[in-house]
């Protein structure tokens, strides 16, 4: 087992971002008007860096991944800045966007039992992969690169020529792992990956996604709702609400200081070991159509004041580096010199009642 | 789980267990239907034409004077080595009338499944692909109307439209010339011409052909058609071909590889339900075109009200149907891993 | 209950939606006509005399017999008309005992299980698999000499074809909700027998039911008329019937007599394809796999550029200072590298 050191040359902050994101905003229709999944979010992540995306279910975090690879369904309309490795991914005619994926662009679904064709057999789906990609490729190229990469996920070569429902879940993820490895994209985004799988199966999943930076020097978006994976696995993270990121930074700062209240609660609500009391953020997430005024958080934070229903925060850097947007927090650093007082004064809130809850 | 796929010598053996008491069910529920109804089958098949005591004679002679329980485990005895009994109108014996006739149904149902595979198969796929599109409305509509549509209707607009002005021969299976002239070695007509090296007969036996196959054929073809489509959209919207797209394989290679393959396989299980809505069509289909199939035969034993004829030939297809769909499966087995565990 | 009824059309789009209507609009004719036949059929089905006078015989169509006459001397519209009557009754009633049996049945043996339910599966699945046409001969062979030829005895004839479909669709459920976990749910917080039975299982059958009971009857109209080609079905002094109609025209086709064949075979046409129609249109609806969202345009207004770039900071970085969204002054993260040379060490 090699040194576990990534030189500094290796992640000079600031060179060749692998992707720059800006104002990516992902719109479906409905009958009520459009669901804002995805509303101006911004993030850029590094060569090799591991960026964790964590959100409560529905806030947005799927969609914003399947629209990073251009996988949104039908009636789903994207907009805003993303390049990937300077190129402008939204201007990419269909073709190369589909050249694009598999090789330089890669996706770890969250479901492994469904992702692999019942019929094809593990070799079968190598192949189709890698030839699509490569015209001229040969047969015994392609189970020498497969091999190899499976035995990187720990997959013995004697499986090679099984079909998927002869693996067990745990393995299927690591066989979908694999295929969405074997052309080396640099960026992957991981949606989920260990949701559908047990704890034990979980930790060597994890394991695997942050030694890839190592194996195969790729970049990391890995979705989640689990905190704990993030603390394990991520170098940054980024807090998602309502289809906006809330905060953003490096994963120790956020957890050790969190700028947004949301962060804040989520973190505490977190259980371990010496949880005694159950902690939760009252409210639920909001209406995607029409979510509330100003700060979409406001009707279910503890620091809400009267600005926060009024306007939406603006996005700030904190003295950790973290950024957030929330008045309280620029109001505590300093940065929120132009508010009234009047403003600044504890929004009156109604009790939530229990009806709204549900 | 083995590293190998689950064994399909045993898988075949299973199924062939089943078959034994499936066919058996048949043979009861057949006998205890038509031996329940009251009246005597001597006396409803030819009770006017003989006096009491020749009636008499007749039921001795076929043992239906005996307890219905022994006649019934005579019966039983009878299926097993393939002797489905005896006409009670014409005294013949059913084997031979399986025999003689069996051929053309055989080679009209099989025309009929061809045609419908080659026609409906590709439309399915089609209009699941497209769906939606005016394609896909017009598919829809064509594979409705054709199973709405009766055979028996079908075939005569056929024989009135399609064949009469261009000529062609609208019933029976050849020409009169055509059955003298062929041997039967496996009365098989078209079989038998082949092998006899008579092509002007072979010829006249697959123009009779053409006619009543489309006809049935198109009767199925509607059900093919509304079942590959469904199967489309169902793998379309599958985990694996997004995950398939995911992975940057062209859009034509997925429909084709992951969409359409996987949605043929249950196709092959449905061909197995298939067969007994053939060999009902057939039935009509024989009766419309004046086929001297096994239908034919079916329908004048029915007039007869010759209860023995019935009994022989229902459980004949039947028994053909359990044994269809057993091939099915082992087909289906070989085609579909999963599902030898 | 209403709201649940009308949801099949709001929810569908496009295609599948007219297609839906189509077949309600087809089936809604036949209805009307089997309803209201004394007032629709200018004659009675077996009527060959108006007014003392005698029919033509194979009369072609024409202002006084809209479809003609047949060799029996009858109104071909009449018959028409009348036959869907017979037509709707026989299925309707093969359709009910079908419904009601299947289900008792079904229940019985989800609830009972063990042998009783086992035998009566592999009845039930045999039954399936039988050739239904043929099934539907050995019964009416059976039945009529016990009841005639009349609709009561054909359309119990029908009857047992159908039965297995329902058999399984309620035992299956049946059966699940003994184990799933959403009945143990239910369970936990205290629902009583009866609730999960109406609630849960009744729930999930009643959706399936409509799709199979269109599905049947339109499958019952064509064996009907099966039978009736093959002289098994209604007797002709009973009712009017299109099968039957169809096998008596067969020898006019040759002389040029089209119409006694064409009206009594297109109405089974039309009847069978529209009750598919709606079957599928509603599977469409309530099989959530084939269901097509309504796809809404997304107006998306101007993109304002991004909030977090406040004046001062974009000033600043138009002057080169460095780009605040990174630290430049560290390097990654020794303490990650920490961390991660003790996991190698445990």
């Amino acid at each position: 087992m090699t040194e576990l050191y990534d030189g500094p040359d290796a992640m000079r902050p600031g060179s060749d971002l692998v992707i720059d994101a800006q104002d990516l905003r992902v719109w479906y229709g409905s009958e009520r008007g459009p669901v804002k999944a995805v509303d101006r979010v911004s993030f850029e992540l590094r060569k090799g860096e591991i960026l964790g995306l964590v959100g409560e279910s529905g806030c947005g975090k799927s969609t914003l991944g399947r629209g990073l690879l251009g996988l949104l369904p039908e009636g789903a309309k994207m907009d805003g800045h993303l390049r990937f490795k300077g190129e402008d991914l939204l201007a990419l005619p269909k073709k190369e966007m589909f050249a694009k994926r598999g090789t330089e662009l890669g996706m770890i679904f969250q479901e492994p039992l469904t992702r692999l064709n019942p019929l094809m057999r593990i070799s079968e789906h190598f192949e189709e992969t890698l030839k699509t990609h490569e015209r001229g490729i040969s047969k015994a190229e392609v189970e020498r690169r497969s091999l190899e990469v499976l035995r990187v996920m720990g997959i013995p070569p004697t499986r090679y020529r099984s079909y998927p429902h002869e693996f067990s879940g745990g393995m299927r993820q690591r066989l979908m792992i694999a295929l969405a490895l074997v052309l080396r994209p640099a960026f992957v985004v991981a949606d989920e990956p260990t949701t559908a799988l047990d704890v034990l199966v979980e930790a060597q999943i994890i394991r695997i996604l942050h030694d890839l930076r190592r194996e195969f020097d790729t970049s990391l978006l890995l979705i989640t709702h689990n905190l704990g994976i993030i603390a394990e696995a991520c170098d940054r993270v980024a807090v998602m609400y309502a289809g906006e990121i809330v905060e953003i930074g490096d994963a120790r700062d956020v957890f050790s200081a969190p700028q947004h209240p949301y962060t804040r609660e989520l973190l505490r609500s977190t259980i371990s070991l010496s949880t005694t009391g159950l902690n939760f953020i009252p409210g639920a997430p909001p209406n995607l159509v029409a979510p509330p005024s100003g700060c979409h958080f406001h009707p279910r934070c503890p620091d809400a004041m009267n600005v926060c229903a009024a306007r939406h925060p603006v996005e700030r850097t904190h003295p950790n580096g973290t950024r957030a947007q929330c008045w309280a927090a620029d109001l505590r650093d300093g940065m929120a010199s132009d508010l009234t007082s009047e403003e600044t004064a504890s929004l009156p809130r109604e009790e939530i009642s229990v009806a709204d809850e549900a | 789980m083995s590293a190998r796929s689950g064994s399909l010598p045993r898988y075949v053996v299973q199924r062939l267990l089943l078959v034994i008491p499936t066919i058996w069910l048949i043979v009861t529920m057949v006998f205890i239907l038509l031996r329940v109804a009251p009246g005597d089958p001597v006396s409803a098949a030819v009770g006017g034409k003989l006096d009491e005591a020749a009636l008499d004679a007749r039921r001795a002679a076929l043992g239906l004077d005996r307890p219905l329980i022994v006649q019934y485990l005579e019966y039983l005895g009878d299926v097993a080595t393939l002797n489905f009994g005896q006409t009670i109108s014409d005294n013949r014996q059913l084997i031979d009338i399986v025999v003689e006739n069996g051929g053309a149904t055989l080679t009209l149902t099989l025309g009929a499944f061809i045609f419908a595979l080659l026609v409906g198969i590709p439309l399915g796929l089609v209009a699941g692909r497209y769906r939606d599109s005016a394609g896909d409305v017009v598919i829809r509509i064509f594979g409705v109307v054709t199973y709405a549509a009766p055979v028996f209707f079908v075939g005569l607009l056929m024989q009135l439209w399609v064949a009469s002005p261009l000529g062609w021969p609208t019933s029976d299976i050849a020409s009169p010339i055509t059955k003298f002239e062929v041997e039967p070695v496996t009365h098989i007509l078209l079989l038998d011409a082949v092998i006899g090296g008579n092509w002007d007969a072979a010829w006249d036996v697959f123009q009779h052909h053409v006619l009543p196959c489309v006809t049935l054929g198109l009767l199925l073809c509607g059900v093919f058609i509304r079942l590959v489509r469904v199967n489309v959209l169902q793998t379309l919207k599958g985990d694996y071909v997004e995950a398939a797209r995911a992975r940057g394989i062209a859009e034509k290679h997925v429909i084709r590889r992951h969409a359409f393959r996987n949605a043929l396989v249950p196709v092959v299980t449905v061909v197995g339900l298939m067969v007994a809505l053939t060999l009902s069509g057939a039935v009509l289909t024989e009766r419309t075109f004046n086929w001297p199939g096994l239908g034919t035969q079916l329908y004048q034993y029915l007039i007869a009200r010759d209860y023995a004829a019935v009994q022989g030939l229902v459980t004949f297809f039947a028994v053909v149907v359990v044994l269809v769909s057993l091939l099915i499966d082992i087909v289906n087995a070989l085609i579909d891993p999963r599902v030898r565990y | 209950m209403f709201r649940s009824l009308l949801s099949p059309f709001r929810q569908t789009t496009g295609i599948a939606r007219w297609l839906l209507l189509t077949g309600v609009f087809i089936t809604a004719v036949f209805v009307v006509c089997a309803l209201f036949a004394p007032w629709v059929a200018p004659l009675d089905f077996n009527q060959r005399y108006v007014d003392g006078v005698k029919l033509p015989k194979q009369d072609p169509p024409s202002g006084e017999f809209w479809f003609g006459t047949n060799d029996q001397f009858f109104d071909v519209f009449s018959r028409v008309v009348w036959g869907a009557r017979t037509a709707l009754v026989v299925v309707g009633l093969s359709v009910l005992f079908s419904v009601v049996i299947g289900v008792v049945l079904g229940l019985i043996s989800g609830f009972i299980g063990g042998w009783l339910d086992r035998l009566l599966v592999f009845l039930m699945d045999t039954l399936y698999a039988f050739p239904s046409l043929l099934l539907a001969i050995v019964f009416s062979f059976l039945l009529r000499d016990l009841l005639g030829g009349s609709v009561v005895a054909v359309a119990f004839a029908l009857t047992v074809i159908y039965i297995p479909q329902y058999f399984r669709v309620v035992r299956n459920t049946t059966v699940s909700a003994r184990e799933a976990t959403y009945v143990e749910a239910a369970r936990a917080i205290g629902a009583r027998n009866h609730t999960i039975i109406g609630r849960y299982l009744f729930g999930n059958v009643i959706q399936s039911v409509p799709v199979i009971g269109t599905l049947n009857a339109a499958d019952a109209i064509a064996t009907l008329a099966g039978l009736g080609f093959l002289g098994l079905g209604i007797q002709p002094n009973e009712a009017a019937e299109w099968g039957y109609d169809v096998s008596r025209a067969l020898d006019d086709m040759g002389a040029g007599i089209w119409w006694t064949a064409f009206f009594p075979g297109m109405a089974i046409v039309l009847l069978v394809a529209g009750l598919t129609l709606v079957g599928e249109g509603l599977n469409e609806t309530v099989n959530p796999v084939l269901r097509k969202r309504r796809l809404m345009p997304v107006d998306m207004p101007a993109n304002e550029p991004s909030s977090y770039l406040a004046e001062g900071d974009a000033a600043a970085l138009g002057a080169g200072a460095p780009d605040p969204r990174f630290r430049e002054d560290e390097p990654l993260r020794p303490e990650h590298e920490h961390r991660r040379r003790e996991d190698e060490s445990r």
